[in-house]
């Protein structure tokens, strides 16, 4: 009887929930208002759908921060898969400490620091050797690179630890090589891992303001930045147009993926 | 390995004499410094035997079992297998294959490509492959199950193709890790005859790695007992249960009453032993001994006859008292108090179906034949 | 291929890449909060300049003096200590009982729910802020529900003060909170409350008593999890916030992007990282004792 949710639980729960969604649900409440006051309803609308289409500010900064997006994912995929193998597997090397915390810290160092961080190293390199030019798409890529290794590595070091290390051994007892070991066992058997790293990372760096306001160029302003300076400004009913499409693909590739996960397992 | 084809394998000079698989004072640390994990075994093993290695855990039996797959290398000593020396040589170029006490199946491929791996790597071509691992799965009585993923299996079915991924390259020598220890207590019984009956068919040597006494005296042709790293005694399992060589041996393989004395004389070819604990004379069949050395004396439960008629004190001869029994069946088991005190183990044979049992409280005579007693070091 | 050739290649890509775009990057804030403001590109002075006696160091303490001597910069520091901290002690509030909750409930909802807590923080956290503004503010939903109601006559302030702050961070944390302390409550082995409960318990003195104490990693990653990004937020106060709820974030930013100055932005950016080094060493510990 001990392990029933009691009815306080029960309240906690929903009071909790509510909160967690309600914001959210009037912001998709809201982008189908038809007055341009976001507060007062005044009939069912699609036009700031349409408003956002023609948009081309936002348009050009959503394709800018897809691209940035895609590259870091599978960039910071790559950095963190080796990195999480490194801390999971090679448990003595002499910096391994120092590694360690060079993998963890960006996941809880505060945006700001880290953003100002990363400009001045890019002004002093440019100083310093004349590489990068100027700050662009490049230096934000970058800098979401560094951000996303850390999440790829700690999802794989996890991964990695609660793996059954005899099936690479019984790959490399039936004639495998180690390379191939990697490709045909391990890499399928964590490949979940992998593509959930890459989904975070990409989803991180399409949302980050803080870090791609400082590393950004004059021409490479992107979508979270465009969606600041109008928000600054006030509410704007395109902005929550733009949220509900945003939260509609976030529920659908969620989905998606946990059915795929789920149709793996059974 | 006998061998009149003068086209015999050029890189096997191993002349008819010499073992299939040796080790020459094989020593392995974990670190250095460290107590060893494996302590100058050496080890013979002919072609086409079932060989066990028997230890309490952490008597470094999976270490050596490792170092001969190759996982770990060995800090002092050879390992040869068909007279070529392993050391240097990566698991995947060994001739040598595991069954894994997990069973280590590939989770993302059928039985089929599990057992067809070993295979791939051979690169050999994909009809042989097929027609290789349908033969194995036939042989192991699991061909319907090919396109099955290892967590649609029940642990029997595991266990079958985890042999059957090891078997299919034909290797020299195929490592069992526990073969049994993931299955319940009625399949390991069926099992046991299964896996040798496969073993004797395919002629491939076999080293099996166990903590279960029963199990390997049961399967092996052969067995060693470790201890702390090394070989305490190797023997067929007649041998090392009949003469333990030694405490640790009699006391971890089956059950034993030990008692302990001294050398009081010597009979023709039996050695009188006197044993306070005993409070008689226990005669065992013995080469001569010098009088007054100290000795151990085992005895197994199963070689004491109990008479419920009061027995003339003599050698081999001692009466007690029921203390607690045990009905298991096809046996019964007494604990039986002498008069010294100490308590025996004495297990009877339940021949009869309506045969009056002892009760606890009741007066017994035990008696043994001299050969029924092993003695040694104390 | 050898081991150890094999780990130098595994290692040496992320290795060289953190160092350079993680670890130098943190050298050189500190060197720049040591030098100082001038006019050009860059805009501080370079801390080794070649003079007319040979090499000339140029440090100096000043950037920080400045700070120590201006109210503004001590009360925003200790504004997110406070603003983190409270925030904080309220996720854990709030938190605490959804996770024991989601724990609780019939393993069939067990996923859903702990999905429902995951989910927003796959959704923009920008967007997640700005949803609050149209719900706070004087003509916003929750004001003119009220007035509808009849419950207040002139619409309340709600925005832009130390209120809407708070009720941002909680939001906008809150699943940092729950996710740890799931993982916590969720390893408790239910026989050791009946264990409790058979050797004359209460329910509340076997929650105190063996619960709690063994939900205490959780409790310590959730609310290091909370404080630590907390403590540097910059788009809350700056979107909820009013002039009374300057945090150090906010103050980074505003040297930076608004009066141009480096220096004491670095100099701001250290100070910060002074205040976080003890509870992200923690925090550490803490999830590398879950991985290993």
């Amino acid at each position: 009887m001990i392990n029933r949710l009691s009815p306080f639980l029960a309240v906690m729960l929903v009071v909790g929930y509510a909160f967690l969604y309600g914001p959210i649900v009037s912001l998709i409440v809201y982008s189908f208002n038809a007055s341009r006051l976001v507060t007062v309803w005044a009939g069912f609308s699609t036009r700031w759908y349409v408003e956002l289409a023609h948009n081309e500010a936002i348009r050009g900064a959503a394709l800018i921060s897809l691209e940035i997006a895609i590259a870091a994912a599978s960039g910071a995929l790559v950095l963190g898969t080796l990195a999480g193998f490194a801390l999971q597997r090679y448990r003595r090397f002499r910096s391994r400490a120092v590694f360690g915390t060079l993998v963890m810290a960006p996941l809880v160092m505060p945006e700001v620091i880290t953003g100002l961080s990363l400009l001045l190293l890019f002004v002093a390199l440019e100083q310093a050797i004349g590489w990068p030019d100027g700050r662009s798409i490049l230096t934000i890529t970058i800098a979401h690179i560094t951000l996303g290794t850390a999440y790829v590595a700690v999802i794989v070091q996890a991964r990695l630890a609660a793996f059954d290390r005899s099936l690479e051994e019984a790959a490399l007892d039936l004639g495998a090589r180690h390379v191939k070991v990697f490709f045909v066992i391990t890499l399928p058997l964590i490949a979940p891992a992998l593509a959930a790293g890459w989904l975070l990372a990409f989803t991180l760096s399409l949302d980050d303001l803080v870090i791609a306001s400082f590393t950004s160029g004059p021409s490479s302003t992107t979508l979270p930045m465009v969606i600041f300076s109008s928000v600054r400004l006030g509410v704007s009913p395109q902005i929550n147009a733009l949220a509900t499409l945003f939260i509609l693909t976030v529920v659908v590739v969620v989905t998606v993926a946990g059915r795929l996960l789920a149709g793996r397992r059974s | 390995m006998p061998s009149a084809d003068p086209n015999a394998k050029a890189t096997t000079h191993a002349a008819p004499t010499d073992p299939y698989l040796r080790l020459e004072r094989v020593v392995k640390r974990y670190a250095p410094g460290a107590a060893a994990a494996v302590d100058d075994v050496s080890l013979d093993i002919a072609r086409g035997e079932f060989f066990a290695l028997l230890g309490p855990s952490g008597c470094g039996k999976t270490t050596l079992l490792r170092l001969l797959a190759g996982f770990e290398r060995p800090d002092e000593g050879r390992i040869l297998i068909d007279g070529a020396d392993m050391a240097g040589v990566p698991p995947y170029a060994r001739p040598v294959n595991m069954m894994f006490q997990s069973y280590a199946l590939f989770p993302h491929m059928t039985v089929a490509q599990n057992v067809g791996f070993g295979l791939r790597q051979e690169g050999l071509p994909r009809r042989e492959i097929q027609t290789r691992v349908a033969g194995m799965l036939e042989l192991v009585k699991l061909g319907r199950l090919a396109g099955r993923k290892p967590h649609q299996l029940s642990g029997g079915e595991k266990q079958r193709v985890a042999l059957a991924r090891a078997l299919v390259t034909e290797p020299k020598l195929v490592l069992l890790d526990e073969p049994l220890a993931a299955l319940d207590r009625k399949l390991r019984e069926e099992t046991r005859f299964e896996l040798v009956r496969i073993q004797q068919r395919v002629g491939i040597t076999f080293l099996m790695v166990t903590h279960d006494q029963e199990e390997a005296m049961s399967m092996a042709s052969r067995l060693a007992v470790m201890s702390h790293g090394r070989i305490v005694q190797l023997g067929t399992p007649q041998e090392v249960y009949e003469t333990p060589a030694n405490r640790f041996v009699a006391d971890f393989i089956g059950t034993v009453n030990l008692f302990t004395g001294h050398v009081a004389g010597v009979d023709g070819d039996r050695l009188l032993v006197y044993c306070p604990d005993a409070g008689a004379l226990l005669t065992v069949e013995h080469a001569a001994m010098p009088t007054g050395k100290d000795l151990a004396v085992a005895l197994r439960p199963e070689k004491i006859a109990l008479d419920a008629a009061p027995v003339e004190p003599g050698p081999n001869r001692l009466a007690g008292r029921i203390g607690a029994i045990a009905y298991r069946g096809e046996a019964s088991s007494y604990e039986i108090e002498l008069a010294t005190g100490k308590m025996l183990r004495a297990t009877v044979p339940n021949t009869k179906r309506r045969a009056v049992p002892f009760a606890v409280g009741q007066s017994v005579g035990l008696v043994f034949e001299p050969g029924a007693c092993v003695v040694f070091e104390p | 291929m050898s081991e150890a050739f094999r780990r130098r290649a595994v290692l040496a890509l992320p290795y060289a890449w953190l160092a350079l775009f993680f670890l130098v990057p943190f050298l050189i804030v500190l060197k720049i909060s040591l030098a100082e403001t001038t006019i050009g590109v860059p805009p501080y002075t370079p801390l080794v300049e070649r003079g007319e006696g040979g090499l000339g160091l140029h440090a100096s303490l000043a950037n920080y003096r400045f700070l120590l001597g201006d109210s503004l910069y001590i009360r925003a520091y200790l504004n997110a200590v406070k603003f983190a901290g409270v925030s904080m002690l309220l996720c854990l509030l709030l938190g605490y009982p959804m996770a024991y909750g989601i724990v609780r409930a019939p393993r069939a909802w067990r996923g859903i729910l702990l999905l429902l807590v995951i989910l927003p923080f796959w959704t923009s956290f920008l967007i997640r802020v700005y949803a609050w503004i149209g719900l706070l503010k004087g003509n916003g939903l929750i004001n003119n529900l009220l007035l509808a109601l009849g419950v207040i006559h002139e619409p309340l302030a709600l925005l832009n003060n130390a209120f809407a702050v708070y009720l941002g961070i909680v939001y906008s944390y809150l699943p940092f909170m729950v996710l740890p302390l799931y993982a916590a409550l969720e390893r408790l082995d239910p026989a050791l409350l009946e264990a409790a409960g058979d050797l004359g318990c209460r329910p509340w003195q076997a929650f105190y008593r063996v619960t709690l104490p063994l939900s205490l990693p959780g409790i310590a990653a959730g609310a290091l999890l909370v404080f630590i990004p907390a403590v540097g937020e910059f788009v809350i106060p700056d979107l909820l916030g009013g002039p009374d709820t300057l945090m150090i974030g906010k103050v980074l930013w505003d040297e930076f992007f608004n009066n141009r100055d480096w220096p004491v932005a670095s100099a701001v950016a250290v100070a910060m990282l002074v205040l976080l080094v003890a509870p992200m060493v923690f925090v550490r510990r803490l999830l590398q004792g879950e991985t290993a």
